[in-house]
């Protein structure tokens, strides 16, 4: 067993999977021996499984200031989302089958939309964002001016970092003549801030904050008028099917644990170092936008996007150089359209760049990929 | 729209549309208009988006006859 999570130094993408951490790791390799057996059988092995999975339950309710019954563990983040938008789409059918959603939510909750809205005659409304990326509040509280079944808002924006103001959403859904259920996207900032109370369902995926990938969170809040969208059957949880991931559910309950403990200071280390590449970038590389919210925003991310730069070729090129990143410009996605989120902020698109820090990313790792960045974009520009 | 100088950017995929309208721009005086046609869809992000970060006008979209999206801009210095 290793504690090493033999992480390239310029590994610069944890927006899209956090390395593993050490403590899910041991915990996970652990696990996998102990935890194999059907959780339901009435055997001592099943019993170890149950022991494990009830375990990882307590530990994320715990870590995340809930109630163990309103936590379910889901085969990914994605499934997190669908379950928890369209179980509150259906626990509210006979209100509205409208979903309202910020215009910069995870595609996740937009196919979930789109979806309710093919099989089931439901229609979809989206809600505006700054040009930093914030959600308009006057735009959530029009939306809401006509029946609405759930208003799905982000905590924070997986493409940009910026935070949502989610007290004063949850403020206008709960409003007296209004009373819309709220579900939070909350993968972009789990593990990293406190979620507000205030959703009445709620979705994360372990891989975010150093957990394995293969484990989605959702949480439903006790009383809450959520209803199964999918078949159900009879296992440990009355929300999801089939057969339960106990050692990884218990990795990503060992990882959350672990990330809280040391979140105050990788949080203000990383912000630092996000400002110190948010200056730099402005300062070095000429028609260059920084995107996002510069102070309201995600401790370990930043985007910005480079005039005449294919955003591709940026990618590629960095990667040459040792660094991964992500983009959010059409010719890297495999859609031909670009990022609905840059999209909706009326941000520049192409030549789009986000960089995430890892809970390990060091200070040298910022300024090797500082000082080649500027080269990188004007051999390109060239 | 009218505009004093139309570029052809049919079928060239993002960012060769800004680059030839950023190319062109010296090509029409201060306050005369351009009109990029292409049906690259990240222009209808990226045209006006240029124009804030180049501090030109970004004057609106219409479409060409053949039906393919029109941006068209202000030179303002």
């Amino acid at each position: 067993m290793t504690n090493s999570t033999d992480r390239p130094s310029g590994y610069l993408d944890s927006a899209s999977s956090e390395p593993l951490h050490p403590a899910a790791r041991d915990v996970l390799l652990a696990a996998l021996d102990k935890g194999f057996a059907d959780p339901l059988a009435l055997h001592g092995s099943g019993r170890n499984a149950r022991l494990l999975l009830d375990n990882a339950r307590s530990v994320t309710a715990q870590c995340l200031g809930v109630r163990e019954d309103e936590v379910t563990f889901t085969p990914s983040g994605t499934s997190a989302v669908h379950l928890g938008v369209l179980g509150l789409l259906l626990g509210r059918s006979r209100v509205s089958s409208r979903l309202v959603h910020s215009a910069v939510e995870h595609s996740s909750v937009l196919q979930a939309g789109a979806w309710h809205a093919a099989r089931f005659g439901g229609t979809t409304s989206s809600v505006g964002v700054s040009s930093s990326g914030l959600v308009s509040y006057d735009g959530v509280v029009d939306a809401l001016s006509t029946p609405a079944g759930v208003l799905a808002v982000q905590s924070a924006n997986h493409e940009v970092g910026t935070l949502q103001p989610l007290p004063a959403v949850f403020a206008a859904a709960s409003a007296s003549s209004v009373d819309v259920p709220v579900f939070v996207d909350f993968a972009a900032s789990a593990g990293r801030l406190d979620l507000p109370a205030g959703w009445s369902a709620a979705a994360a995926s372990a891989h975010k904050w150093g957990g394995p990938a293969g484990v989605g969170v959702l949480l439903v809040r006790k009383g809450s008028r959520w209803r199964p969208p999918f078949p159900v059957d009879d296992r440990v949880d009355p929300r999801v099917a089939g057969f339960e991931n106990v050692p990884a559910a218990l990795a990503a309950a060992a990882a959350l644990q672990a990330v809280l403990v040391e979140r105050d200071s990788v949080n203000a280390r990383q912000s630092e170092l996000i400002d110190r590449i948010r200056s730099s970038v402005m300062a070095s590389i000429p028609d260059v936008e920084v995107v996002g919210d510069p102070t309201e925003r995600l401790p370990h991310l930043v985007t910005f996007s480079c005039l005449y730069v294919e955003g591709e070729a940026l990618v590629t090129e960095l990667d040459r150089l040792g660094f991964g990143v992500a983009s959010g410009s059409a010719c890297t996605a495999s859609a031909l359209t670009p990022s609905h989120v840059l999209e909706a902020m009326g941000a520049l698109t192409h030549g789009n760049v986000r960089v995430s820090l890892n809970r390990d990313s060091t200070s040298d790792d910022v300024d090797r990929f500082l000082s080649v960045l500027p080269e990188v974009v004007a051999r390109l520009r060239a | 729209m009218d505009a004093d100088l139309e570029l052809d950017c049919r079928d060239m995929r993002c960012p060769l549309p800004i680059i030839a309208l950023a190319n062109a721009i010296g090509d029409i005086a201060v306050d005369q208009t351009m009109a990029v046609v292409t049906n690259d869809p990240a222009a209808r992000a990226d045209v006006p988006a240029w124009c804030r970060m180049r501090a030109h006008e970004y004057v609106g979209e219409d479409a060409a006859p053949d039906g393919i999206a029109r941006f068209v801009v202000r030179r303002l210095h």
